[in-house]
């Protein structure tokens, strides 16, 4: 019994070992300088340019426009976070409060109409819809960046769920009070969704933040760049350089991967329950 | 905070029996079958309003409309259609840009290699995450720690890892590259298919490990401790006994996490593969959507791409009906 408890634990950290070693390499090789990398590679040890490297990433002006900086890529990746996480909790909580607590004729085929979506990714669609993007003049633009990713039906889907979990003897008692349908949503179905509402703000972000694909497409303007998807920039110019700037490099990818890791380590609770429950 | 947790049934544990559960609920209506019980009438009270449900449901339909059904059924219109490449109005071909696009040889081939490429990693995924769920869910000590540090990298972009990954296989300080060389293999990402190949499955791995761990663990902390006592009365053998019961009880997470992963192989490693082949695609192993991007963003081919699109969606559309289906035959032995 205690021997393969020894074995687990060997495995475990093993597991462990492969999750996190790779990141931590890469933290401590940001702070080597660029020709150090390039003579002695990847490294376990504290290199001392943290500072440097970092400032440089982020203030220096570079890009085919110069200027655009690492600091402005990290605001629009914020953007693009936060922007998507609130659009999709404040339409999904509406869709699924209309579609859960009145009574239309409409109702289900509104149902059908939201929840085929899930049926699709944006990936199967990203010509035509980068089309409809031209049409409309959204190239370019936060809006662009950020809308056409909240047509989806994950955010409704879990909202709906939970809506239907609350105990019904909450409506009749608010509306023996005389409250009406704003009143009811605002001063009882918000307050008592505020852990569903962290959960999915918390999927959300991590989701936006880390959108590649679509950024790609829709921002050819380098002033809107996300972090993530400046990443593939970072590359070509490295690869055509003579001693590729490798730290710098790193210094992005752990800045990139900075904000979402610490949202989901700090709110790991939240995490796993929205993302388990949410099923996306 | 408290109160909204304790209205929610069964909030802990039992996690990975519900997924299956929550799923089915919503689904049956995609299976045609409409339910008198539960899920048809939302609740015994309910407001009634002219307007108000519409006004509600409006911004969400506009967005669904304007950005999903447009730009799907475009896909679909202009699938059949040959687009000149200067733009010069468009003219209808057929089925032409379907049975150019399925007898192309390069187009056979990279759909070859997509479907070894997510069979690859929906393995090694799903049976490495399965394999620390089981231990991190044996172990006592540390329990929370280890859980913490496996899941973080869920949080990593699929570029940014791809990025790492390039780093971990560079020809000059890539620690992998070094330790094949042991091997006496030497490896040239970029340069030699197979490399570049297997360089794109480890990332892709590495980087979907956390989510299968995140699900099998709380599937495995749903199975109720009666059930696992009655199992170690039964049965001795440790491995049998995870065989023979806790196998079949995590089916339900399995099934739903394999589909996800084939999703997960299908799309979202394109970051990973757009990192990784640096616009050289042309010697490179890519996958189906790289295609489609390929075509139709640097090629200029609407219509081929389109086409191409409108089959990927064939692919999700029967996975996804797949799923319910099957989902829907599990939960009825649970």
């Amino acid at each position: 019994m205690y021997r393969t408890k020894i074995f687990d634990h060997v495995i475990l950290l093993f597991g462990v070992f492969i999750m996190v070693a790779p990141v931590v390499v890469a933290f401590m090789t940001s702070t080597h300088e660029a020709a150090d990398i390039h003579r002695n590679g990847l490294s376990l040890t504290w290199g001392g340019h943290f500072v440097e490297t970092y400032q440089t990433v982020l203030t220096r002006e570079g890009g085919f426009t110069g200027k655009i900086t690492g600091f402005n890529m990290m605001l629009n990746s914020m953007i693009l976070g936060l922007g998507f996480a609130v659009g999709k909790i404040v339409l999904s909580m509406l869709a699924a409060y209309a579609l859960v607590y009145f009574r239309f004729p409409l109702a289900t085929f509104f149902f059908w109409v939201i929840f085929t979506t899930l049926l699709l990714p944006l990936e199967v669609r990203i010509l035509p819809s980068y089309e409809v993007m031209n049409t409309l003049k959204l190239t370019n633009t936060y809006t662009g960046l950020i809308v056409p990713l909240l047509a989806s039906a994950t955010g409704t889907f879990y909202f709906r769920q939970f809506f239907k979990s609350v105990p019904d003897e909450l409506l009749e008692a608010a509306r023996i009070d005389g409250a009406g349908p704003f009143k009811f949503f605002i001063d009882v179905l918000v307050p008592l969704s505020r852990t569903m509402m962290a959960a999915i703000f918390i999927i959300m972000f991590v989701y936006g933040w880390n959108q590649y694909l679509w950024p790609t497409l829709m921002t050819t303007d380098e002033g809107f760049f996300t972090l993530v998807r400046g990443i593939k920039q970072i590359l070509l110019v490295w690869v055509g350089s003579n001693i590729p700037d490798y730290n710098e490099a790193f210094a992005l990818a752990i800045l990139a991967m900075l904000p979402p890791v610490m949202i989901v380590v700090i709110f790991q609770r939240w995490f796993i329950k929205g993302l388990t429950e949410s099923d996306k | 905070m408290t109160t909204a947790t304790d209205l929610l049934p069964a909030s802990r544990g039992g996690t990975g029996t519900k997924t299956g559960g929550r799923r089915f609920g919503a689904f049956r209506f995609f299976g045609g079958q409409s339910n008198s019980g539960g899920e048809g009438a939302a609740k015994r009270v309910q407001f009634s309003s002219p307007f108000l449900p519409y006004l509600f449901l409006a911004p969400q339909l506009a967005i669904i409309f304007i950005f999903f059904y447009w730009p799907s059924v475009q896909a679909i219109q202009s699938s059949f259609y040959l687009e000149d490449p200067f733009g010069f109005g468009s003219t209808f071909v057929g089925m032409t840009n379907y049975t150019d696009v399925l007898k192309s040889g390069e187009y056979l081939g990279i759909a070859r290699f997509t479907a070894v490429f997510t069979a690859l990693v929906t393995f090694f995924a799903l049976s490495i995450g399965l394999l620390l769920a089981v231990k991190a869910d044996g172990v006592i000590r540390g329990n929370a720690a280890y859980k913490t540090l496996l899941i973080w990298v869920y949080a990593i972009a699929p570029p940014v890892a791809g990025l790492i990954g390039m780093m971990f296989f560079d020809q000059h300080i890539g620690p992998i590259v070094e330790l094949a060389r042991w091997f006496g293999w030497d490896i040239k990402v970029g340069l030699n298919y197979f490399d570049t190949a297997f360089s794109m499955v480890v990332v892709s791995v590495w980087k979907q490990i956390p989510y299968n761990f995140i699900f099998f663990l709380s599937g495995l902390q749903g199975i109720p401790v009666s059930v696992r006592e009655a199992a170690a009365i039964d049965c001795r053998s440790g491995f049998r006994r995870f065989w023979t019961v806790i196998l079949p009880l995590l089916a339900p997470t399995a099934f739903f996490l394999l589909i996800i992963n084939v999703t997960y192989a299908l799309f979202d490693t394109f970051g990973v593969i757009d990192v990784m082949v640096k616009d050289k695609a042309a010697n490179n192993p890519i996958t189906l959507v790289y295609k489609v991007y390929m075509d139709g963003f640097r090629g200029n081919d609407l219509g081929g791409s389109s086409a191409q699109s409108v089959i990927l969606m064939l692919i999700v559309f029967v996975l996804t009906i797949f799923q319910f289906r099957f989902i829907e035959r599990r939960v009825h032995y649970n």
